[in-house]
């Protein structure tokens, strides 16, 4: 394997991991202020994929319309979500959010694969994107590029937007103590809502980014939440710069392995996890 | 009135005659099973199409003016062997299910070939790749028909070469079906005096090929071989035309690829994929005619070569059942292998005494979006391979069925 | 965690509790022992395979505190070990079913020793990504036949003498195995180390002030709970001949969960129930694919959020406030 190839993996890795760091930074934000394990968002994903992929269909909106409105369309069911059913379950266990939201994956995945069949249904890359760099070490989809680059950019808006505005302390100030938060004047059960619908949108989004390189099909959800899972305990699992972190982190190490021992990619990351929590039960960049 | 009066007379014939006990349809009524998956993967190769072919082949073979009465019942093995297994023995045991047709995914067709070879049945298999099913798990009660994985790499693999492909990558899914594609594959390539530059092992239901692909690439090998199927063909082929690997003179070979799975992933994609099926709907007056039958009964999807299978397997089992006027599974296998075929899908052709079922080959590649006129149009025949060439010799399978 | 079992932490008067729990024992097997004349034995054995798992599950959620969210992992590759060990290896049932139970009983050792270290959320997502690595392994190894499964396991003779091929012969071995495997749980749950248990699923700072080494008994119940666990998944490779991946997929550990939600977490009888009803939903609706996967989405959804003392628990409390009045 030479140097140039391997940089061309190393690439192909960061593409990866940038899906993964989305799609953790999703889940981060919601368990970190909310306390939920949020098991839909696998099925949340796939549903910003299929919408990207109605619009197309019905609507003749393309790519940069469903960037838009992706997000806010499936954030809205989140919304509704969270309002009729996870409200009620903040005084219970954690354990009973995860089982709701896996009992409302299952039946979402469920509801689109019997309007959709297993095949997968065909998006293609906007017209603006198609076509590759030449690189010199390898060839790289523009999409792909894209999708790093975007994927980087709102994984770093969406940390400066927790950790350093005030919108962001409010929300971080709630989740520890939302009875004197309510008492400064601050809707907090409202501002709980958006949160989870913010999440959900995020989880969205990465449907669109993939909608053109991944079949749109009702299984892409559920092969990828185990994986983002591992990633955000890996992270620390209410740390949104650990997830993004690790995200792209175990994108590339998965891309490595593909190299090396492709018949591990799939364990890797597992194994990487039980390490970590042997050694550092919290998570590498979360507090005990 | 006369058709009922020949029922039964039929019938008091049948109870006077001694040792009629063989000479009978158990319950009166012919029960055909459609045992496929109907709910995932490849649903749409078979599914439900496969029981609208079944239905088909009844009326056409007009059973009800031939005195038999014959029922479909249908259920989804949802590709798990234990949910299959469990289905075709309630089926035998509790419900007088006769014969089992199609059966997608080998795992589960190995363990329903056994089942049914232990109660003495008959088991159709269309939709399965296992070549073992008229090898080493070849049974009396079993017939093989469409296609499986001595076909496909044979048929691919030597077509390709002989076409000028002689140089091979392969892209192989890492389980025991990506791994014996690839191994047969591999073997015909060299056998035809072609070289295998590299191989990749992706682990199953992997959703980005980016890497493997990039190696593929960096191999400059002629053929990149996909040694894999379902949802990983249509992901490592969508990617592929992404990262320009066709474009780039690589040309791509699908070792297990259905007009299903072409039209998921739209001619922009798949264009310029090469791949064997025994069944095209466009390949003369007979097949256009039975296909657009099939379509308006089918949602406007057209046939796959699997669907194909279970029509013309239903055909000549009814023929056979007919014939011996007995639903007794080993007998009827018997006759069907005793009977040529003839359909108007897969013409002429037999079954052999391992249970397999010979007819030509067709090796085809994609066309572009510019070549196709109409829906579904989506192949041109590069190759027809004869059918005494398309199969496994008989003697080489190491069926037990086969007198040396 | 004293949340997730609202059941069991109600004051009880022992000597009702152990005549309605005798009184139920009693109803059960009579039903269990005339059934298979009146329902098809193979669908009878599967909801018995399931109804010892969710037992085995039950016992570290509704008495141990811990959500396992990788279950699965015990009962396939039991199941795997002893499907191989009655083909390839040519041993007898019992001792097939034994060493299945066996290997669930090591892994439980080894995933236990990494998943006590946290509780909560914690512990399910690293019984998960130990299932997942368990997952992967079986889809590799060479002995597990991959996506075919090991298929054609013997069913052997019931200690060497009775033909177990007789559906109805097998389904009474099943029932054996079933009624000791129930039993012994009974007997754990009710005894001092089942009590000790209770003490830390409700306050395990408090256990641990008051001298129990509190890792080694959720370490004990979490082996026991995979231990039995993988004698179900053992017995479920027998009767069915086959072992497959879908036992170790974790698909199967949301859906001993479900079963056990269902019934009624932390009650004895609530996971025979959930079993049940599952299994019947599972065989009855399979021709409807997708819809078994949609319909047991909606009975987590409905239990989750107005259901969660399952079928069997809201009948014991129904049952309780009746005797109060």
């Amino acid at each position: 394997m030479t140097t140039q190839a391997l940089f061309g993996q190393l690439l192909i890795g960061l593409i990866n991991g940038s899906f993964y760091a989305l799609l953790s930074l999703g889940l981060a934000v919601i368990f970190g202020l909310l306390n939920i394990i949020n098991f839909t968002h696998g099925a949340q994903y796939m549903m910003g994929a299929f919408v990207a992929y109605f619009l197309m269909q019905k609507a003749g909106l393309g790519y940069w319309w469903a960037l838009a409105i992706v997000p806010l369309v499936v954030g809205a069911t989140g919304v509704v979500i969270e309002r009729l059913m996870l409200k009620q379950l903040y005084k219970l266990d954690h354990l009973y959010g995860l089982l709701l939201t896996f009992g409302l994956a299952l039946i979402i995945e469920g509801l689109f694969r019997n309007s959709f069949g297993s095949a997968g249904l065909p998006y293609s890359i906007p017209e603006s994107l198609t076509g590759v760099y030449n690189l010199g070490f390898m060839y790289l989809p523009k999409y792909r590029g894209w999708v790093i680059l975007a994927s980087l950019g709102i994984c770093l808006a969406t940390w400066f937007l927790i950790e350093r505005t005030k919108l962001g302390a409010y929300l971080r100030a709630a989740t520890e103590n939302p009875a004197l938060v309510q008492a400064f004047g601050i809707n907090v059960p409202r501002m709980i809502t958006l949160t989870y619908g913010f999440g959900v949108g995020l989880a969205a989004l990465a449907g669109v980014f993939a909608a053109p390189i991944y079949q749109v099909s009702p299984q892409m959800g559920s092969s990828l939440i185990i994986v983002v899972f591992a990633v955000v305990v890996i992270g620390g699992m209410g740390s949104i710069m650990g997830s993004i972190i690790t995200g792209f982190g175990l994108g590339i190490i998965e891309g490595l392995t593909k190299v090396f021992y492709p018949e591990a990619s799939n364990t890797v990351i597992f194994v990487i996890m039980a390490i970590v929590l042997m050694i550092r039960p919290q998570g590498l960049f979360g507090q005990r | 009135m006369i058709f009922k009066r020949k029922i039964l007379v039929a019938a008091a014939a049948m109870a006077l005659s001694a040792g009629a006990a063989q000479a009978q349809i158990s319950g009166n009524v012919v029960k055909i099973g459609v045992l496929n998956d109907q709910s995932s993967l490849y649903a749409d190769l078979g599914g439900q199409g496969s029981v609208t072919a079944a239905k088909m082949a009844i009326e056409d073979f007009k059973a009800k003016e031939k005195g038999l009465t014959v029922e479909v019942v249908f259920a989804d093995h949802q590709n798990k062997a234990d949910v299959g297994s469990q289905i075709a023995t309630k089926w035998i045991d509790a419900e007088g299910v006769d014969v089992i047709v199609d059966v997608p995914n080998s795992g589960v067709a190995l363990a329903v070939n056994q089942i049914v070879r232990d109660k003495k049945k008959v088991f159709i298999n269309s939709g399965a790749a296992s070549s073992d099913l008229t090898g080493a798990k070849c049974s009396p009660n079993t017939v093989h028909w469409t296609y499986d994985t001595w076909m496909l790499a044979n048929g691919t693999g030597s077509a390709i070469v002989k076409q000028g492909g002689d140089s091979w990558y392969f892209l192989t899914a890492d389980y025991a079906f990506g791994h014996a594609l690839e191994r047969d594959t591999e073997a015909v390539v060299l056998k035809s005096g072609g070289k295998v530059l590299g191989k990749v092992r992706a682990p199953i239901n992997t959703q980005d090929f980016s890497s493997f692909l990039l190696q593929a690439q960096a191999s400059k090998a002629k053929i990149v071989g996909l040694a894999n199927a379902g949802g990983d063909t249509i992901n490592s082929i969508k990617q592929a035309s992404e990262f320009g690997i066709v474009k780039g003179g690589q040309k791509m070979a699908g070792l297990l690829v259905f007009l299903s799975d072409v039209h998921g992933l739209g001619l922009d994609k798949a264009q310029g994929l090469i791949l064997t099926n025994t069944f095209y709907w466009d390949l003369n007056d007979q097949t256009r005619a039975w296909a657009k039958r099939f379509a308006a009964a089918n949602g406007n999807k057209y046939p796959t070569m699997v669907q194909a299978g279970v029509y013309a397997g239903v055909l000549h089992y009814l023929k056979a059942v007919d014939a011996l006027k007995s639903d007794d599974g080993t007998k009827v296998v018997e006759q069907m292998k005793k009977t040529p075929t003839d359909d108007p899908l897969f013409g002429k052709g037999s079954i052999r005494v391992d249970g397999r079922k010979i007819h030509p080959a067709y090796l085809v590649e994609v066309r572009k979006p510019s070549e196709s006129k109409g829906p579904y149009d989506y192949y041109k025949v590069l190759a027809t391979i004869p059918a005494d060439q398309a199969f496994r010799p008989i003697g080489d399978g190491g069926c037990e069925l086969v007198k040396k | 965690m004293a949340q997730l079992d609202p059941v069991a932490t109600q004051v009880h008067d022992p000597v009702w509790e152990a005549r309605y729990h005798r009184n139920g024992f009693l109803v059960l097997f009579a039903i269990l022992v005339v059934a298979p004349f009146l329902v098809y034995p193979v669908f009878l054995m599967k909801a018995l395979c399931f109804a010892l798992f969710a037992c085995a599950f039950n016992l570290l959620i509704g008495f141990g505190g811990l959500l396992s969210f990788g279950h699965a992992m015990f009962l396939g590759f039991a199941g795997y070990v002893a499907a191989h060990a009655a083909k390839v290896w040519g041993l007898p049932t019992e001792l097939a079913i034994l060493s299945g139970m066996a290997a669930a009983t090591v892994l439980g050792v080894l995933a236990g020793l990494l998943a006590i270290r946290r509780q909560g959320i914690y512990f399910a997502m690293i019984t998960l990504a130990l299932a997942q690595m368990v997952f992967f392994y079986c889809l590799q190894a060479p002995f597990t036949g991959g996506e075919d499964g090991i298929q054609s396991v013997p069913r052997g003779k019931a200690l060497g003498v009775i033909d177990l091929t007789n559906n109805i012969a097998m389904y009474f071995y099943v029932l054996a195995i079933f009624a000791a495997g129930m039993l012994l749980i009974y007997r754990i749950i009710h005894s001092p180390f089942g009590q000790v248990l209770k003490a830390i699923r409700e306050n395990e700072p408090r256990a641990i002030s008051l001298g129990y080494r509190t890792d080694r008994y959720k370490l004990a119940a979490f082996v026991l709970s995979a231990s039995l666990a993988g004698l179900a998944g053992a017995t479920k490779a027998i009767v069915f001949q086959l072992a497959s991946l879908t036992d170790v997929h974790w698909s199967m550990s949301g859906e001993v969960v479900l079963m056990t939600l269902l019934g009624g977490l932390g009650t004895v009888f609530g996971p025979v129930v959930g079993a049940f009803i599952i299994a019947a939903m599972e065989s009855y609706l399979s021709e409807l694919g997708a819809w078994v996967t949609i319909a047991q989405g909606i009975i987590f959804v409905i239990c989750v959020l107005a259901f969660r003392r399952g079928i069997i628990g809201e009948l014991e409390a129904f049952l309780r406030r009746r005797r109060k009045n």
